[in-house]
């Protein structure tokens, strides 16, 4: 139907011309390197000689590396061609080094993230400073936040990648299910489907933390109610489209039972555009988490969620003490533009409605 | 539109209504805790938790339950709170929906004022600066949770600038309208905000395909300058997909909603839910779930039928 209303997929974007291609010439190599050196040069005096100056410190910072960004990217076009897109490749990187640092967070000897007791020392509420022993500053606990981020995305990570997995092979199975059979069996997924999608994705989960304890299995369990219906979708679209496409009518011909069809045939198939959907989805879900545990449903303070500590800048806080709200902020950001990017540029390389225009 | 569309369409909706007015009622059953624990607290006797249990109708079985509290439902009665003060959960509902309606509503038409200037000047000169400058800055805002665009809005304009307050709410009937739309504004900036980068960005794209067609090239050979062209020829056709955006695009306007709500201090639906949900007022979740689910199901079917109204093809297509 909306093949009819729009001639493009929505969100998709429209191929723009690529401004033409400069020629090779050492003058733009050279003043990309000069961007990239005087921006980095900016960070490092930000970081080291404008230290306690707040905003200006921050803003500094940030042009040094806007700066860097476009002296790389401008590097990189010269050196790997036009199609060169530095942004998804630091996407990438940054998911890297989150993950790693995630997992190595118990063995790097961060200062406390938890537990009050063990923070009495510590200065309170100290701002940011990537030369001290609390990079990231504290809280009003004196926690450090540094430590808290990193334990937050274990928490944030962990259930969202557990409820889309179990999203994917519950939703997958579904989808494939009502896209092979039809009928009945498709009219009561569909319906099953439909109801799921009927209650808006943030009032599904309060509902759910009413009357369940927020541990991180339950709210897994929760985002994973969130992510079956639209897998389902995604799955039986694809399993009826690659349905009919000459192998499966080949397979069936030759005697293929309805399993091994759709085991060998159809799954195949099914699983790269629902994995790249994934990953749009991971970004859905580490939003959705963070929102329930800054409306205090979610992960319970004083284990740390980056939603809980966003929650934490209330009132006065975030005023007199805005990096309470920014750090973590910042690495939400960061890590949902990241999926994001890297979920779009996989969904447009693995578009099953795609790969039917090129079989046509 | 035909007559088996129609009873179709209509039977579907029958059933979701009813799977999800009976998923609601069942989060009861779902409980980690003993729902007469949760609301007594421990350290009672049994008897006790028998009469709270009585007075759930917890003793009937659920289909029972299930039916009456429908039933009690469909005439305007959702029940009573189970926490202090124990207040008729239909009562608090029509008090909240006002405010929460008028927030999504003022929220959608900002985001409109702001997207359909946003995305004419980007489509005007596609891959131009002021294109990749506008399509960066929705990318950004896309990435961003409603409460952290909530939460910058605030730095900057309550507390930096300091142009508006950054809580309370004023009732039309007590305050006045300018009142009201005083205070309503930085929360419905808010929810616009995310909404308008989503609209920006599927307009422009629209925008740029009907820049292609034929008749925008006779518009152009007629000697029609780019503005007349852009806003009288090309705008019309390429808004359909924004009305089907609008309808995919209200369960996240919901969900910014209730989120906004809850940050700015708002008395709407979000702020209802989210504290019943806090203290384990499952009796008030219920009701809020209900009314919204039921909101939110018969405005997308509204949607879904007006498509064959607005393009005549999809009613030839059927």
């Amino acid at each position: 139907m909306t093949d009819l209303v729009t001639p493009t997929r929505p969100g998709a974007d429209v191929a723009v011309p690529a401004p033409a291609a400069s020629v090779r010439r050492p003058a733009g190599t050279l003043l990309a390197g000069t961007l990239l050196l005087v921006g980095l040069a900016l960070l490092a005096a930000a970081v080291v000689a404008l230290r306690g100056h707040g905003w200006l410190q921050a803003g500094v910072a940030l042009a040094g590396l806007i700066l860097a960004h476009s002296g790389a990217s401008r590097w990189g076009r010269r050196r790997f061609g036009p199609g060169f897109d530095l942004t998804l490749w630091l996407c990438g990187a940054w998911l890297v080094l989150l993950v790693v640092a995630a997992v190595a967070a118990p063995m790097l000897g961060l200062p406390e993230h938890e537990d009050l007791t063990g923070a009495l020392g510590e200065p309170i509420l100290a701002r940011p400073d990537l030369v001290t022993n609390h990079p990231l500053g504290t809280n009003n606990f004196g926690l450090d936040l540094l430590a808290r981020v990193l334990y937050g995305a274990r928490a944030s990570l962990v259930t969202a990648l557990t409820a889309v997995l179990i999203g994917m092979v519950v939703g997958g199975a579904l989808g494939i299910l009502a896209g092979y059979f039809r009928g009945v069996v498709d009219v009561v997924i569909g319906i099953l489907t439909n109801a799921l999608l009927a209650v808006p994705p943030l009032i599904l989960l309060i509902a759910l933390a009413t009357v369940l304890e927020p541990t991180l299995r339950n709210i897994s369990l929760g985002l994973a109610t969130l992510a079956t219906p639209s897998m389902i979708r995604m799955a039986r679209a694809t399993t009826i489209a690659v349905s009919q496409r000459e192998f499966v009518t080949a397979a069936r011909s030759m005697g293929a039972s309805g399993p091994h069809v759709m085991l060998r045939e159809l799954l195949p198939n099914v699983v790269l555009p629902l994995a790249s959907y994934g990953m749009v989805m991971v970004s859905v879900l580490i939003v959705a988490e963070a929102s329930l545990s800054f409306l205090g449903l979610g992960i319970q303070a004083p284990a740390p969620s980056w939603g809980n500590m966003i929650a934490e800048g209330e009132g006065t806080v975030f005023r007199d003490h805005p990096h309470i709200v920014l750090v973590p902020g910042t690495v939400l950001f960061l890590t949902v533009f990241s999926f994001n990017c890297l979920g779009e540029r996989a969904r447009r390389r693995f578009d099953p409605r795609r790969s039917q225009l090129e079989e046509a | 539109m035909t007559w088996r569309r129609g009873a179709r369409i209509l039977g579907e909706l029958v059933a979701v209504l009813a799977l999800v007015s009976f998923g609601t009622f069942a989060l009861v059953s779902m409980m980690d805790v003993d729902p007469a624990v949760s609301v007594l607290g421990e350290g009672h006797t049994e008897a006790e938790y028998d009469e709270v249990r009585h007075d759930l109708g917890l003793d009937q079985p659920l289909l029972t339950r299930y039916v009456s509290w429908l039933g009690d439902a469909v005439t305007g009665d959702l029940g009573t709170s189970v926490v202090p003060p124990y207040s008729d959960v239909a009562d608090r509902i029509a008090d909240a929906l006002p405010v929460s309606v008028e927030l999504a509503l003022l929220g959608m038409g900002m985001a409109l004022l702001l997207a359909i200037p946003a995305a004419l000047w980007s489509a005007n000169r596609p891959g131009g600066r002021v294109d990749r400058a506008i399509s960066a800055m929705t990318v950004g805002v896309l990435s961003l949770p409603s409460f952290m665009l909530g939460l910058i809005v605030i730095m900057v304009l309550a507390n930096q600038l300091g142009w508006f307050p950054r809580a309370q709410w004023a009732r039309i009937g007590d305050e006045g309208v300018y009142q009201n739309l005083y205070h309503a504004f930085l929360p419905a900036l808010t929810i616009a905000l995310a909404e308008a980068a989503m609209f920006t960005r599927v307009l422009r794209n629209d925008l740029i395909t009907t820049l292609q067609e034929d008749f925008v090239l006779s518009a152009r050979a007629k000697g029609m300058t780019p503005r007349q062209v852009l806003v009288g020829d090309a705008l019309r056709p390429s808004s359909l997909s924004l009305v089907t955006l609008m309808g995919i695009s209200m369960g996240r306007l919901i969900g910014s909603t209730v989120v906004v709500e809850y940050l700015f201090g708002l008395p709407g639906m979000g702020s209802l839910t989210v504290s019943a949900a806090q203290t384990g007022d499952f009796v008030m979740v219920q009701g809020a779930v209900l009314v919204i689910a039921a909101i939110y199901v018969l405005t997308n079917a509204a949607i879904d039928v007006s498509y064959g109204y607005l393009d005549p093809r999809i009613r030839r297509a059927r």
